[in-house]
């Protein structure tokens, strides 16, 4: 079962929390995501232009059933099922961040981590034969966009 | 030395990551027979086919070693353990004292005994020199015969195909990819290879490799009484677990090196993982040799874990495959054959065979145990969960699995909060 240790330093770590008590299926968390990940960081631009151009496509997942729905992505899991099965080292767990780090250049496209990940965070890019993962937006300032832009704080950023 | 780790593959990265989770500071020495550094195997196929350049092999940056405090001793062959006096010996004549000890060899090609093998011009296609030697030679071969179906045999033809080689596939059974996938997956992965040219025969196997009277390969002479001229041979049939070290130095072995559920072997100090290892499987409970990539990461970590003082019960190999052909994907994981008759399994099944695209789920006891996904692979993740967590599959959640929209909030709800949504740790 995930996230269960035996007298292992688990890393410490902030990471998305999805609360589907409060997630309200609005979707805006995935809106957030493809215009942090756009070239134009504009979001009219990058849904309306980069995602049918450059198949630009969100980490986020909204899922929904009847009343309920939950916005998920990346768990960076402690120890990774999709880390175990890369076959090419795209992916890896950044032992100083805690963070799965995925290398752009190194993908070859088995989507061996699509089906190793049971928590359907990796998607395919719809046009490159690469894959599709949260970074938690790395390099910006204030952290992952999908948690700024939740409007009824369904998402939280933060250590557990 | 503490920690001695036999092999380079990625049960031993695994195992060097798993060592560093538990103990920071003690050396750990790999010995590997071959000379780079840690590759992905797989990749020699791309590297074959020319899709990726040598310097994409590695699978950890270069500055992994060094910084993991691993000294590396490559192209070096282990020649003996000795179990009790916990010191194993090299090719080279070097003695290395370990306290803990893994063996991670993995496997050794397969080769059936076909008149004619001996020689030049035949060929495994299992590691980098093998790919190497390939490429080389790419220019001068114009026929090439690769002996077995399976997954190496299809992607060794399907690289080979890109380097403008013409192409026969033979394979004994009536059908491709008859151990990972079903009749479906396969006449589709077939269908595309055939569309592409390749030649792809079933039901028939060499006979007799023709030679010359100087030993120059000529062809290869078929069961069906047909004759292929040929360039090369490429032998592909699968691997077979490398455990005659083991064996040589008293350690349990039977279809393979013989662990237990901390991947230890019958020998003190002494662990196992990989596809050289017997391990837990986990969802039959009992010990096989599942020589898959995502395993061998997994039992390598595991033990390595342990090797480091660590009480860790290996949670058991999952069958798993996720291989592409020339664009078209084909997952398959669990049980996706249940044997025929069997009437506690279920199988649903979905074929549009225009879109190329096939799902087939099997179901045991409410409970889903595999699956094969052809062309839209885009929810094998979510597949998977149900069956690596051994989730209860109730009529509803049957009916939207089927309905290929698997979803996390399928999952019991304590489950699903424990995992998304946890408590802050104290």
């Amino acid at each position: 079962m995930p996230g269960v240790s035996h007298g292992i330093k688990e890393n410490t770590m902030k990471r998305v929390y999805p609360d589907k008590e409060y997630c309200i299926g609005c979707h805006l968390c995935e809106l957030a995501c493809i215009t942090a990940h756009s070239k134009s960081q504009d979001l009219i631009v990058a849904y309306r232009e980069e995602r049918g151009r450059d198949g630009l496509s969100s980490c986020k997942k909204v899922f929904e059933k009847g009343d309920i729905c939950v916005a998920i992505s990346c768990r960076h899991c402690d120890e990774p099922s999709c880390v175990a099965a890369c076959i090419s080292g795209g992916l890896y767990k950044d032992p100083e961040t805690g963070r799965t780090v995925y290398d752009r250049e190194k993908c070859v496209g088995c989507w061996s981590c699509l089906m190793a990940c049971p928590y359907g965070a990796i998607s395919r890019h719809p046009t490159e034969g690469k894959i599709v993962k949260c970074d938690l937006c790395e390099g910006r300032e204030e952290g992952p966009a999908c948690v700024a832009a939740c409007p009824n704080l369904a998402l939280k950023f933060e250590e557990r | 030395m503490k920690y001695v780790i036999i092999g380079n593959g990625i049960a031993s990265i695994g195992a060097i990551e798993g060592i560093r989770k538990v103990d920071t500071e003690n050396e750990i020495m790999v010995i590997g027979s071959e000379d780079s550094p840690a590759y992905g195997r797989p990749l020699i196929s791309y590297l074959l086919a020319g899709k990726i350049g040598p310097d994409r092999l590695a699978l950890r940056p270069q500055e992994f070693y060094k910084k993991s405090n691993v000294t590396l001793k490559l192209g070096t062959t282990v020649a003996g353990i000795d179990t009790k006096a916990r010191i194993v010996t090299t090719d080279k004549g070097e003695a290395v004292e370990f306290e803990n000890l893994l063996i991670a060899v993995g496997g050794i090609p397969f080769t059936p005994p076909i008149p004619g093998s001996d020689g030049a011009d035949v060929y495994n296609f299992t590691n980098l020199a093998h790919a190497q030697v390939l490429i080389s030679r790419a220019k001068e071969i114009k026929r090439a015969v690769v002996i077995g179906g399976g997954l190496i045999g299809l992607k060794a033809g399907e690289s080979l195909f890109d380097r403008g080689v013409d192409v026969t596939i033979l394979e004994l059974s009536p059908r491709i990819l008859s151990l990972a996938f079903d009749e479906n997956a396969a006449a589709l992965a077939g269908e595309r290879l055939a569309e592409v040219g390749l030649n792809v025969r079933c039901g028939v196997s060499a006979k007799e490799i023709q030679r010359d009277a100087e030993g120059n390969l000529k062809g290869v002479h078929l069961t069906d009484g047909d004759f292929l001229q040929t360039d090369v041979v490429v032998i592909a049939i699968g691997v077979v677990p490398n455990y005659n070290l083991a064996k040589d130095a008293g350690i349990a072995v039977d279809q393979g090196i013989k662990v237990n559920n901390h991947m230890k072997t019958s020998a003190g100090g002494v662990f196992a993982a990989g596809d050289v290892a017997q391990a837990k499987d986990l969802l039959f409970g009992e010990d096989r040799v599942i020589p898959i990539w995502t395993n061998a990461y997994n039992q390598g970590f595991c033990a390595g874990k342990n090797m480091a003082g660590a009480d860790i019960e290996f949670t058991g190999s999952l069958a798993m495959n996720s291989i592409s052909f020339y664009g078209l994907p084909t997952i398959s994981v669990g049980t996706v054959n249940p044997p025929e008759g069997d009437n506690s399994f279920e199988i649903a099944i979905n074929l549009d065979e225009k879109k190329k695209s096939y799902r087939k789920l099997v179901f045991q006891n409410d409970h889903l145990v595999g699956y094969v996904l052809v062309g839209d692979i885009d929810m094998a993740g979510m597949y998977t969960a149900f069956v690596k967590f051994k989730m209860a599959v109730r009529e509803d959640a049957k009916r939207q699995l089927m309905a290929g929209e698997p979803d996390v909030l399928l999952w019991p709800d304590d489950f699903f909060q424990e995992t998304w949504n946890p408590e802050t740790q104290s």
